[in-house]
């Protein structure tokens, strides 16, 4: 009984090297099988980046709804709306750029917090609530752009998704970066308080990892143009991510909540007042998902954002996440993100067809969490 | 020669040997008693013996009229006319007794389903069984100490020679213990062996013939069970005497702290039905107050309403130390100072899959935190206390719950409510299915917190625990308050009666 602990956490971080491992199988895999071996090179790396980024935004968003037991299948209809709120904005009532971001996320924040309502307060399961969301705001992005596209010609807005960080404040972030994680392993190996404290040159010993991952991140995206913008933004809300799930009371709520309901709502929690904020939360990070999305085609699309609630929720569970709720992590989300955008790219890449490349991803899934699930029934 | 027969079974889980060498004889016709701790290895036993671990996962030899037999699956237990009736009930709540009792095996005509024959057989059975449930009926809509019968029932349609009972008494009423110790009786006569496992020792020792001990994944003693007494079986269980399981303890009682008036409970289901009816009750600091009754008396509804967790329709009036307050919510509750240790901690008390300190802080978590930021610091010596003081067993506050005995499980959740500093605590059947050492450790914990001045309120399904740790009882009977009881007046035939509705 002794070592439960030890198999426990061991097992946590065990899963996050598996996947690392896989995501640079995929990559070695794709790098030696694309022809010209362009996969792992710069500019396509900073081109998967910002690939991610959509995804990535949404799922960190996603996993903490499905973290409290909750799910949302209708973020990828409101990517199209909100995306056709900015443009019409700008476009045909004449709103500055920022009125546009405004009012885009102002209006997916609302979306999500009526359908959390819905869910929390009505006691409408979140599926049905949000499957009548996915056509409901499908149709009123339709609605909305006319079925036409509507171009933006705001370049600072086209930025959004477009531009690039440069190079030297690329180096500034990277250097800011390093320190800031060398001081808090200096603090943890000073701390009193943390039972596996392994002195000083064991703490920095243990930071060489994400300061070398930091470094070279910078080194290659600045080897392309420097960090994309979507990538910045995708990177923030990971972090805002993680601190929310890690560090917040309304965080341990949502495990709470989803590994058991009963004992949570016993214990004092608000669930329902919990739940309407994290609809809300992922609402929001759609909001921002739809901005980066538009900026980078550069108009709305009325089908903008089709099927991206999948990529998001697949990305969450091949994480780790359980749809049951009550277990999943922001870190396992977004390497689960990066991984559909590997697969998406390299397929590109190497010239598989459209169908054969969703025949992959679906089976991939499928496998990735019947392998999961093999591993949990072993120990 | 014996019905059973299992010699030097060894079982072996990674790292820990469940079972070393235990054996155990069962003659037809014989109740067989088969007592231990929590964690003894009882379970695992019927496991081994119901081949829920197949041959090939332990060692040693199970012989039925002495052919040896070896199982791979529950399927061949079954067949081999073994049936056991496990803890956690298996039956399917959307469908009705009779398709329950014939799941898997249902009467057919080309795969069509002969209903008229099922509800034929299933009503015999029941009949035989001298029970009076429609067959019809939907299991779900029947009590849990009913639903243990048609489990009974439906072991018995298989023909069963061995039956294997694990803690079947757990949820019933004592009228129902009586229909099952009826036919347990019947049974026995007509030459069934049975295997039966449980805490109650007046249980145990009402009807075994002979009963085992395990302890610690070995069999410490084999008795005829006119030759050993409840003492002794104890002393064996625990692997020491236990001279006094409820300590004698002075309480100082100080001011009234708690005074519920006129709580009113409704069904969830049937709006108009009254689970709790008109009662008024007090506490004060450094007393316990114990709440006897049968289940399905309303003891949980009340706290459960006081505390704010009732969903249905309520009406009642608190008074907090003096002063009249209002809880809609288990928050309000909390922050007025009430606690409550639910039942059921598996459903109600933890997360399982979290670590102690996530659990144990939950409660608390925003006084011990800070209201938007988490403070593990904090946490970590805000769970330290509790984790020395209830003396809870585990290799760091970062251990699962879910890994935990049932008694360190259930400090685990007494724990959440300390650190919420109530100046009441409720505890709602704080001992349910946990070993006698564990119940022993939360005696004294509720003890110290009554002499340290907490007003505790308990409910009890065992009437000794309610009599021999409450200061006052009060006792209800299908909703209404049928009696109350200072410590010296409280005997078991007084209270019993009144939880009975033969009151007073």
């Amino acid at each position: 009984m002794s070592d439960f602990k030890s198999i426990f956490t061991n097992r946590a971080a065990l899963r996050a090297y598996a996947m690392i491992g896989v995501l640079a199988a995929i990559w070695i895999l794709f790098h030696v099988i694309t022809p010209g071996h362009t996969f792992l090179t710069p500019r396509n790396l900073s081109n998967l980046m910002t690939q991610t980024a959509v995804t990535g935004v949404i799922a960190v968003g996603m996993l903490m709804v499905i973290v409290s037991g909750q799910i949302d299948l209708s973020v990828g209809s409101i990517i199209g709306f909100a995306g056709g709120v900015a443009a019409y904005a700008m476009a045909d009532m004449g709103y500055s750029m920022t009125a546009a971001i405004i009012a885009a996320v102002v209006m997916s924040t609302a979306i999500g917090l009526f359908q959390g309502a819905l869910t929390a307060y009505v006691n409408i399961p979140s599926f049905i609530v949000t499957l009548g969301g996915l056509l409901a705001w499908r149709g009123a992005a339709k609605w909305l752009l006319g079925g036409n596209t509507i171009p933006i010609s705001d370049e600072t807005f086209k930025g959004i998704g477009n531009a690039n960080l440069p190079i030297e404040y690329g180096w500034g972030v990277a250097g800011l970066l390093v320190v800031i994680v060398l001081f808090a392993a200096y603090r943890r190996a000073k701390s009193t308080d943390n039972e596996n404290n392994g002195g000083v040159g064991r703490e920095l010993l243990k930071a060489a990892l994400p300061v070398a991952a930091i470094v070279g991140f910078f080194a290659i995206m600045n080897a392309w143009q420097g960090v994309p913008v979507p990538v910045v933004i995708f990177l923030c809300i990971a972090f805002l991510g993680v601190f929310i799930t890690r560090s917040t009371v309304f965080g341990r709520y949502l495990y709470a909540i989803g590994g058991n309901a009963d004992a949570a709502r016993l214990s004092g929690i608000n669930n329902r007042w919990n739940v309407l904020k994290v609809f809300g939360v992922l609402g929001a990070l759609t909001g921002v998902a739809a901005l980066i999305f538009t900026a980078r085609v550069g108009s709305a699309l009325p089908d903008a954002g089709t099927l991206k609630e999948l990529d998001a929720i697949a990305a969450c569970v091949i994480g780790g996440a359980s749809l049951v709720g009550g277990r999943g992590t922001v870190f396992g989300a977004c390497l689960g993100a990066l991984i559909m955008a590997s697969l998406d790219n390299g397929m590109s890449l190497v010239g598989v067809s459209d169908f054969m490349q969703d025949i992959i991803k679906g089976s991939i899934l499928v496998i990735a969490v019947g392998l999961d699930m093999a591993g949990r029934k072993q120990s | 020669m014996a019905l059973l027969e299992m010699h030097d079974i060894q079982k072996d889980f990674p790292g820990v040997r469940a079972l070393d060498g235990v054996s155990l004889t069962l003659d037809a016709g014989e109740f067989h008693a088969l007592v231990g701790e929590n964690g003894a290895g009882k379970s695992t036993l019927m496991k081994v013996l119901s081949g829920v671990y197949p041959a090939s996962e332990f060692q040693g030899r199970i012989a039925i009229e002495g052919q040896t037999v070896s199982f791979s699956g529950i399927r061949d237990s079954e067949n081999a006319g073994i049936a056991i009736i496990f803890q956690e009930l298996s039956l399917v709540k959307e469908l009705s007794v009779g398709e329950n009792i014939f799941l898997g095996r249902a009467p057919s005509r080309m795969g069509v389903i002969d209903w008229t024959e099922l509800y034929a057989r299933a009503s015999k059975l029941l009949h035989d069984l001298g029970l009076s449930i429609d067959p019809r009926a939907k299991v779900g809509a029947l009590g849990i100490g009913q639903q243990q019968l048609v489990e009974i029932a439906k072991a018995l349609s298989r023909n069963a020679r061995i039956l294997v009972l694990d803690e079947p008494t757990a949820a019933l009423t004592d009228a129902e213990v009586e229909t099952l110790f009826t036919i347990l009786h019947d049974l026995k006569k007509r030459g069934v062996g049975m295997i039966y496992i449980s805490h109650r020792l007046d249980e145990v020792f009402r009807m075994s013939d002979r009963i085992t001990v395990l302890r610690d994944g070995r069999t410490v003693a084999s008795h005829i069970a006119s030759e050993t007494s409840k003492d002794g079986i104890i002393a064996e269980m625990v692997g020491r005497e236990v001279t006094d399981i409820f300590p004698e303890s002075e309480h100082d009682l100080g001011e009234v702290v708690l005074q519920a008036e006129n709580v009113t409970v409704y069904s969830i289901d049937e709006p108009d039905k009254r689970l709790v009816d008109d009662v008024s009750f007090n506490v004060r600091s450094g007393e316990v107050l114990g709440i006897a009754g049968l289940m399905g008396a309303g003891r949980s509804e009340l706290l459960a309403s006081i505390f704010g967790a009732w969903q249905g329709k309520h009406s009642l009036k608190l008074v907090l130390d003096g002063s009249p307050i209002t809880v809609r919510t288990p928050w309000e509750a909390i922050r007025a100072g009430i606690g409550f240790v639910t039942e059921d901690r598996k459903r109600y008390g933890l997360i399982i899959e979290q670590t102690i300190l996530d659990n144990m802080t939950l409660a608390a978590l925003k006084r011990i935190s800070g209201r938007i930021l988490t403070s593990k610091q904090n946490e970590r010596r805000a769970a330290a206390e509790p984790m020395r003081s209830l003396r809870i067993k585990a290799p760091s506050v970062e251990t699962v719950a879910g890994t935990l005995s049932g008694g360190n499980q259930q400090k685990v959740v007494l724990g959440k409510w300390l650190l919420t500093k109530p100046k009441v605590l409720f505890l709602d059947e704080p001992t349910r299915g946990i070993d006698v050492g564990a119940k022993q450790e939360i005696y004294a914990e509720i003890n110290k917190l009554a002499e340290a001045g907490l007003a505790i309120v308990l409910v009890s399904s065992e009437l000794p625990e309610v009599l021999g740790l409450s200061d006052r009882v009060i006792v209800l009977h299908e909703g209404k308050k049928t009696g109350e009881f200072t410590k010296a007046e409280a005997t078991a035939t007084r209270v019993m009666a009144a939880a009975t509705g033969h009151g007073v």
